[in-house]
């Protein structure tokens, strides 16, 4: 008996994403990881099912499910491919910055409305060579054209996931070529309007598919395709928060993946076996973990959704608030690696096989780029920093 | 305590000690964006153990929160409203 799914979606969104899952993403996840190649099919089962624009509202065209729901596509979509997963959950961050902070211009409108009619894939480029891995500090800045149209920008950007496939990408620079370094806006950048150049190559132990390379990436774009708010806004009442959520969902769906293939192990040697095999108490352990890393996520995910039902956005800026949602990352990246390994454990050499059905290494190593790709050190020290501003 | 001009002098003067901003505390007004300016988050956290020593007070759980810190003149009214 698996436990109960923590949040659910509409019936229909809900088995189209399980048959997306079952006929697409299950079935290239393996390729996919092979050849760390672009999970084309997946994205086209994604366009095709208009999952792209899930967050988008309904008057422009878009699915209209709210936050928790879509944290519950990509628990789903996570226990199949956790690669593809990555990909909709970075879009999906993207498009989350665009509907929370839309301004009122008809720009903004259009642009919604052109993502839901072309199903357009979203990248993000926020960090940045010489940054430190901060997303709140730029060294690149958008600079306005001498006839105040167009802005320019010059980025050297260390990751841009799956930048070379992307329709548009969102950039960070800082706001005017004189700005301090965390005076930041976040520019949409559409292909046409962009270079790039790539500085690296991607070849990782896992989310081998999310085409993790660095670029040198030239823009010159329309100046209204700067977003009307400050960055350090959307930062910490979309970014960083949707980020962390919908992650820790994939994350768990990867985990909820692995313990399936570990009960299965189990139940098969219960069938046969007189008395209960040891790796049942292994399987009671593991479900515990399960069961604390979806209650920590599930927790977290009602609180930001009552923020985004309730508008009620002040409540970000509060430290205990950026302490928390850092948490959610830190303990579900962790909790992922230590539920996959229970579940090899259990599974035994079956699972340590690439050529066995409970096979578990793919399980095994991208559950590692959890707390790597962006570094746990890197948040705690953070979070430690802060502690001083808590009571 | 102080009038409003000394109690924005002292605040001045301890952004200026800890708040490593990018730009001379002198040039802002006082209600300039201090993050901006190129407050981190992290001198946030030095700046309100420095206001804290200085006025001798401590900034309740619901005070703890960015905009409390985004402007000379917002740390100015916290500090009324927690010495008051």
């Amino acid at each position: 008996m698996t436990q109960p799914r923590i949040v659910t979606t509409a019936p229909a969104i809900d088995s189209i994403v399980e048959r997306i899952g079952n006929d697409v993403l299950g079935v290239h996840a393996a390729d996919v990881d092979a050849k760390a190649r672009f999970p084309e099919e997946a994205i086209s089962a994604m366009r095709q099912h208009r999952l792209l624009s899930a967050y988008i509202s309904a008057s422009h065209g878009g699915m209209g499910v709210d936050f928790q729901s879509l944290c519950a596509i990509t628990e789903k979509l996570g226990a199949y491919c956790a690669s593809s997963a990555m990909i909709f959950a970075m879009h999906q961050i993207q498009v989350a910055c665009l509907v929370h902070h839309a301004g009122n211009s008809s720009y903004e409108a259009d642009l919604l409305r052109k993502i839901t009619d072309r199903q357009l894939l979203l990248a993000s480029a926020t960090t940045e060579i010489g940054t430190g891995g901060d997303l709140g500090t730029s060294v690149c800045a958008a600079e306005v054209s001498a006839d105040g149209r167009r802005v320019r920008i010059d980025k050297m950007a260390p990751v841009i996931s799956y930048g070379s496939q992307a329709d548009a990408i969102m950039v960070t620079a800082r706001s005017h070529p004189e700005a301090t370094g965390n005076d930041q806006v976040h520019v949409l950048v559409e292909k046409k309007d962009v270079s790039l150049d790539p500085i690296s190559t991607w070849d990782s132990l896992g989310f081998r598919g999310t085409c993790s390379l660095g670029f040198h990436l030239i823009a010159d774009v329309p100046r209204e395709h700067i977003q009307p708010v400050p960055f350090s806004q959307i930062l910490s009442q979309t970014m960083q928060p949707v980020a962390h959520l919908l992650w820790g969902s994939l994350w768990l769906g990867l985990a909820q993946d692995a313990a399936s293939i570990a009960r299965r192990a189990v139940r098969a040697s219960a069938r046969k076996a007189e008395v209960p095999p040891t790796t049942q108490l292994r399987l009671a352990e593991l479900d515990e973990a399960l069961f604390k890393m979806r209650s920590t996520l599930h927790d977290a995910i009602i609180r930001y959704q009552n923020i985004v039902t309730t508008k009620s956005w002040q409540k970000t800026t509060a430290f205990s608030f950026g302490i928390a949602m850092n948490n959610i990352k830190l303990v579900c990246s962790e909790a992922v690696v230590d539920i996959v390994g229970k579940a090899l454990m259990i599974t035994g050499v079956n699972g340590y096989r690439n050529d066995h059905e409970s096979a578990l290494g793919r399980h095994l190593r991208d559950a590692y780029g959890a707390m790597l790709m962006v570094n746990n050190d890197r948040i705690r020290s953070h979070n430690a920093a802060m502690q001083l501003a808590q009571r | 305590m102080q009038n409003r001009a000394d109690l924005v002098e002292c605040i001045r003067q301890t952004l200026a000690e800890c708040g490593q901003l990018a730009v001379e505390v002198n040039s802002l007004n006082d209600t300039d964006d201090l993050y901006d300016a190129g407050l981190t988050s992290l001198n946030t956290v030095n700046l309100m153990l420095a206001v804290e020593d200085f006025f001798d007070c401590e900034f309740p759980e619901e005070m703890l929160a960015r905009e409390t810190f985004q402007s000379i003149q917002a740390i100015a009214e916290a500090v009324r409203v927690i010495t008051a």
